[in-house]
């Protein structure tokens, strides 16, 4: 094995780790901020609302996020309202800009639906305590239903942002030099591609391997009430004086 | 005052004072299915009111109206006098006209649940604390104060810091009350506060009960104690299919039952 050649890829390959992340990071925060909004939308029992979040997410889930990415990048730009607009082209002539566009887009149709779901899945009995004991629509969001809701959805989203760690990979058909594109550039000068995907995929595990961690941490964090109580846990129980 | 049939719910007892509950002529429907036709009832301050029927009777039904977690059809409520004022809508059905209103006086109606109902994702000093900081708008340290009293007085100050799934349903039920408390409400209600409960966790939730009752707290209880209502309550009501079918003084009702079909009630639950 030529350990050399793994070390100077590992490390070529890591050099773009700042890019994925950058890309990750713009992507899910947007989706979120996108999601928000589509999951208020959709609860706020509008019905025009609801058709609108409906058909926002059949198409973005319902599609592959390379036929949006490439729709987004290579489409748009053939429309000439899009190629004269001082907002619209600035942001979708650059590859990066597309790639984040379309992975927030495309995230915020699954987080919507998770959110929609563990909204949903508060339990009643919650709900109505905090409304008899006169809390208003707003404090009872903030205190109640958002914390539970909070707690029900990390699992699925943690799973959410895992699969975009991985879309991040996409950005290199569009020219970006994160760290696939990198990979398969030097895979293409080297002919070696075992030894350079392996880093590539071993890169990503270890952030994945992160990322997992630490939704777990959190998810520990947030849910005393669901770890075994107090004293139980460490009860021993008392041997029969008599046998 | 005589145990009567149906009628009697309207000759409340004569009081210059208001009543702190008065409801008239409440009726609710789910569906097809009228739930409650025509429900009256007065309580005033210091009674201890037991509602008694059948599941399907309508009892929890007419206690979830009077703070409005159900929307009645029609009839009015009135709390400490004032009627809680709803406005019709479009699907001919009613709804609360202001909103607010109702937050206000669901704050002066504590109400105890079933299942408890205890944040699960508090701890109990955390529930008793959240509402009436922020509801009422009390300063939290003067709340955890009041709140660690509460749970001294019923018994559980020691679980002050669990978390409700890691206590017994008894222990969870106590919490329950004392978070209603911790509200200083006017009015208590009690959605079947013992019928979740292992029989033998009934007792202690029910001393609870019978304290507060002794320290001369108005109590809506729904109930199936039938001792509870016996030799606690000030009145009985008997619900039967959405209607009262009886109100009296206990010890009179259990002793002359005024109905058949109290009669056949309180015989099956002495079998």
């Amino acid at each position: 094995m030529d350990f050399d050649f793994y070390l100077s890829t590992m490390w070529s390959v890591l050099k773009a780790l700042p890019l994925t992340l950058e890309i990750w990071f713009s992507g899910v925060a947007i989706g979120l901020v996108i999601a928000t909004g589509l999951t208020w939308l959709r609860a706020s029992g509008y019905k025009l609302g609801e058709y609108f979040t409906r058909g926002y997410v059949f198409v973005f889930r319902g599609s592959p996020l390379l036929v949006q990415l490439y729709l987004i990048y290579f489409g748009l730009s053939q429309f000439d309202f899009v190629r004269h607009s001082p907002i619209l082209w600035p942001i979708l002539r650059d590859p990066m800009y597309c790639t984040i566009v379309a992975m927030a887009l495309n995230t915020a149709a699954y987080s919507s639906e998770i959110f929609r779901g563990s909204l949903r899945a508060v339990p009643v009995g919650q709900i109505e305590a905090a409304k008899a004991f006169g809390m208003s629509a707003f404090t009872r969001f903030r205190l109640v239903t958002l914390p539970i809701a909070l707690r029900l959805a990390l699992p699925a989203y943690s799973t959410e942002i895992i699969l975009m760690t991985k879309a991040t990979a996409l950005a290199s058909v569009v020219t970006i030099m994160e760290m696939m594109g990198t990979a398969q550039k030097i895979q293409h000068d080297t002919f070696r591609p075992i030894e350079v995907l392996t880093c590539a995929g071993v890169i990503y595990l270890l952030l994945n391997l992160s990322i997992a961690r630490l939704f777990a941490w959190v998810e520990y964090l947030l849910s005393p009430h669901l770890r075994p109580a107090p004293e139980q846990s460490q009860q021993v129980k008392p041997v029969p004086e008599v046998l | 005052m005589p145990a009567s049939p149906a009628a009697a719910a309207k000759a409340a007892p004569s009081s210059d004072e208001t009543p702190a509950i008065s409801v008239k002529d409440l009726r609710k429907c789910f569906g097809d299915h009228e739930v409650l036709k025509g429900i009256s009832l007065e309580a005033h301050k210091g009674d201890v009111i037991s509602i008694l029927g059948s599941s399907g009777s309508g009892k929890s039904t007419m206690l979830r109206c009077i703070n409005l977690l159900e929307t009645p059809d029609s009839g009015e409520v009135r709390v400490d006098g004032e009627l809680i004022r709803m406005k019709p809508t479009r699907d001919g059905h009613q709804m609360p006209a202001d909103i607010r209103q109702v937050e206000r006086i669901r704050a002066n109606l504590a109400m105890v649940f079933q299942s408890f109902n205890l944040w699960s994702h508090m701890t109990v000093l955390e529930n008793l604390v959240a509402a009436p900081t922020h509801v009422l708008k009390r300063p939290r340290a003067e709340c955890l104060e009041q709140a660690e009293a509460l749970l001294k007085r019923v018994g559980i100050w020691e679980r002050r810091n669990y978390y409700p799934p890691h206590m017994s349903g008894g222990q969870q039920q106590r919490a329950a009350i004392a978070r209603a408390l911790a509200m200083n409400p006017k009015v208590m209600l009690f959605d079947e506060p013992t019928s979740a409960l292992d029989p033998e966790l009934v007792g202690e939730v029910l001393r609870v009960m019978r304290s507060l009752a002794e320290e001369g707290r108005t109590m809506l209880v729904v109930t199936h104690e039938m001792g509870f209502a016996r030799d606690v309550s000030s009145k009985v009501m008997f619900l039967h299919k959405g209607e009262v079918d009886s109100v009296g003084e206990p010890k009179e009702m259990f002793a002359r039952p005024p109905t058949p079909q109290f009669k056949q009630f309180i015989a099956n639950f002495n079998k």
